[in-house]
């Protein structure tokens, strides 16, 4: 009795054993519309692993990266493979607790060809550790309404020539149609600061730390922002606002400057009845700048490091994963080879049939390699603070400017 | 406390018969087991997180580089925050937005309360549920319908107005073109009220429960000296209430220096343009969030803590002055 007990003991272990070897699960961090590239990854996956399950566990956006930020800290309920957005890059890369994915056994940078030129040093962090590979990219573009510019008797060539143009280009279309050109004249500021940058510069600091916010970049800037305050033709409301979005809805947006991805938000919520209205253009003043990307990388305390990194190369560099997810959640393939899919040139019904996929494709491969910093956020927020002192109270640029530097240093206590 | 010493002593044996070392049963432990759980979840979520900021706020620490990497840095924290301009601008927000809101919430609920007590019968308790509807609805509910009232183009608040505005007489009191409510001059306003709207039926709730323990006795003897309404209320009430303004008072003060969701949500996360909307927790959130600075963070935190505590004993000692104890 007692032995045939222990024997079936011993047996029920075994199986319970063998049933977790055989079905190892890895666990995927991640955030909306991201976390259905990972879904619609699985059945790929599951081709080639067929024992190994995956785990999708997504949270909001900001409850995501705050949630990744404590699970860093404390080493606790890290995931397998972490999804991390453009805008927490630098703040991840930095910390040191990724995995350093130009090591061995990953050697990430031998695949550094095959993935988008500007995304991979987005995500070194200053002493040369890959923290992460890229999945998607966000080629900046100008959407704007077609059917308001003909009212206005304008052309696409008038909006992009050059900033003064767009800036005149938008005091007709307000005139005419009531409509404002941008969402916010900080959105002109935030496209400028990253004009004409070269490889390896930094949009607020350069490699050594210094602020570079005291420079023409920044004033320049700071004078168109202020010109369009000026002519009253930015409707002074923040992106991804509830007014933002009725804004579109109303027509009262002629014009969004934004990533290419934009395109799905306007089609799936943000303004679908206007389909066919909207084109895609390159931005004003030939400037080529990136807007967001989504990237993946491995905690140093995830327990399945080598799973993890199998499947973050299946989302960075399949190309019939990357194409999979760009056709479903407009996600911009960063796989070189998935951007000379015929889909690149098929016609978006949106945009009124425009082949809009080729022109963020040669903005994408113009976009130069920034550097990014870990204090990009503050030095955003402080810039923002600042430029919302020139427009609203006539602060001059150039104090404007020094104040915003003295702060920065001062925050960042170089 | 008190209860269970006096009980030992009377039902305890002498001490002289008591064994020296009892041996302590299974039996004895069980009080004890069945009040750990307090204690264990006190520890884990109440003192340990405490004391843990405490620590922290002497360090300088990035929580996504892990804890390996928290650097001790002394008072620094303290002495750089206190040299913040934004952390000074954030606690004079907060100041401005706790008075604008609080005081006119006790203003109106006394009477309010008061009102309510004497009128509307049975449907009192309807009446009074309906004033408390808005302390129970979700802040991020409230925020974001309030965002939407006052939204510039398309917000009910400036249709009204305007309409108004268009109309014969009153176009010299009302706006003709609609009023943007993010400029700095109005989103403290803003701010304000919303606070004011969402806790008015709160602290009317609570002077209305302080009512009903005053003695039904001394109203009728008011009424026998020939005392009117107002008289009623100003010399049987008012005094009788005191010791729940100063609960009110206090809850309202500790509330209010707190505040976080409503401006959070007002403007966008923000603190509005010159940050003017920016409260003394938010600021504590964006050094913890944005700048990833959670050593800092703490030092806010437990500034504002030694700052609320002040106040609340500067409270006290105004209520005590003014005869709080006579009661």
């Amino acid at each position: 009795m007692k032995f045939s007990l222990k024997r079936s003991m011993i047996a029920l272990m075994l199986t319970i054993g063998s049933t977790v070897q055989a079905n190892t699960t890895i666990t995927i961090a991640s955030f909306p519309d991201l976390d259905r590239s990972a879904k619609v990854a699985i059945p790929l996956w599951k081709k080639k692993y067929p024992k190994i399950d995956i785990k999708v566990v997504s949270l909001s956006y900001a409850d995501h990266h705050n949630a990744m930020t404590t699970a860093l800290a404390t080493g606790a309920n890290l995931p397998d493979v972490m999804a991390v957005d453009m805008g927490f890059i630098g703040k991840f890369a930095e910390s040191g607790g990724l995995e350093d994915l130009s090591k061995a056994p990953y050697n990430g940078l031998q695949l550094k060809d095959k993935l988008a030129r500007f995304s991979i040093p987005l995500a070194m962090s200053g002493t040369g550790a890959l923290s992460a590979m890229p999945t998607d990219i966000g080629p900046g573009a100008l959407f704007y309404r077609k059917d308001l510019l003909d009212k206005a008797g304008v052309s696409e060539e008038d909006l992009t020539k050059s900033w003064e143009s767009f800036i005149e280009v938008g005091k007709k279309i307000k005139a005419s149609t009531g409509a404002y050109m941008l969402a916010s004249a900080n959105d002109i500021k935030d496209i400028y600061i990253r004009a004409g940058l070269q490889d390896g510069e930094g949009i607020y600091f350069d490699k050594t730390g210094k602020v570079l916010v005291n420079s023409p970049r920044f004033e320049k800037a700071f004078q168109l922002a202020k010109q369009a305050r000026a002519a009253g033709i930015d409707s002074k409301v923040n992106a991804w606002s509830n007014e933002w979005s009725e804004s579109f809805k109303r027509n009262k947006i002629a014009a969004q400057m934004m990533g290419a991805w934009l395109a799905g938000h306007l089609h799936n919520w943000l303004a679908p009845d206007q389909k066919g209205k909207w084109r895609s253009a390159v931005l004003p003043g030939g400037v080529y700048a990136s807007w967001g990307g989504s990237f993946y990388a491995i905690p140093k305390k995830a327990k399945n490091k080598a799973l993890a990194w199998e499947f973050i190369k299946l989302m960075t560099t399949d190309k019939e994963q990357q194409l999979s997810a760009f056709r479903t959640v407009d996600a911009f393939p960063a796989l070189l080879e998935a951007q000379t899919d015929p889909f690149i040139d098929q016609p978006i019904d949106y945009l009124g049939g425009q082949k809009a996929r080729r022109q963020w494709l040669e903005t994408a491969r113009r976009i130069p390699a920034v550097d990014v910093d870990k204090f990009d956020p503050v030095a955003n927020e402080i810039v923002n603070t600042e430029l919302e002192k020139v427009l609203e109270q006539g602060k001059d640029i150039k104090t404007a400017l020094t104040d915003a530097k003295n702060l920065i240093e001062r925050r960042v206590r170089r | 406390m008190t209860i269970s010493s006096s009980t030992a002593v009377n039902f305890d044996p002498p001490v002289a018969t008591m064994p020296r070392h009892r041996k302590l049963k299974l039996w004895d432990w069980a009080p004890y087991v069945f009040i750990s759980p307090f204690f264990i979840l006190f520890l884990i979520f109440g003192a340990f997180p405490l004391g843990f900021s405490i620590y922290l706020s002497f360090h300088q620490w990035d929580p996504a580089m892990g804890l390996e990497a928290m650097k001790w840095v002394g008072l620094e924290n303290y002495i750089f925050v206190l040299g913040d301009d934004w952390f000074r601008q954030s606690l004079w927000n907060t100041i401005w937005i706790a008075i604008v809101s609080g005081a006119p919430q006790h203003l109106i609920a006394i009477p309010l309360a008061f009102f309510l007590n004497i009128a509307f019968g049975h449907w009192r308790n309807t009446v009074v549920g309906m004033y408390f509807l808005p302390f129970i609805t979700s802040t991020v509910a409230i925020a974001l319908v309030f965002n939407s009232l006052f939204s510039r183009e398309f917000g009910v608040v400036n249709q009204l107005l305007t309409h108004l505005g268009h109309l014969p007489i009153l176009e010299w009191v009302f706006p003709s073109t609609n009023i943007d409510w993010t400029k700095p001059e109005y989103v403290r306003w803003q701010i304000a009220f919303v606070v004011w709207w969402r806790y008015l039926g709160w602290n009317t709730v609570l002077y209305l429960a302080a009512l009903q323990t005053i003695p039904r006795d001394l109203y009728e003897a008011a009424l026998v000296d020939g005392a009117t309404r107002w008289q009623q209320f100003w010399h049987v009430t008012v005094p009788l209430l005191k010791p729940m303004m100063f609960f009110a008072i206090t809850l309202t003060l500790i509330g209010n220096l707190q505040l976080f969701e409503e401006p959070f949500i007002l403007t966008g996360g923000t603190g509005g343009i010159g940050q003017v909307g920016k409260t003394a927790a938010m600021h504590m959130y964006n050094t913890a969030f944005v700048e990833s600075d959670f050593g800092t963070a703490s030092a806010v935190a437990w500034l504002l803590f030694l700052f609320i505590a002040v106040l609340t004993w500067l409270n006290n000692k105004l209520f005590n002055h003014s005869g709080l104890k006579d009661h």
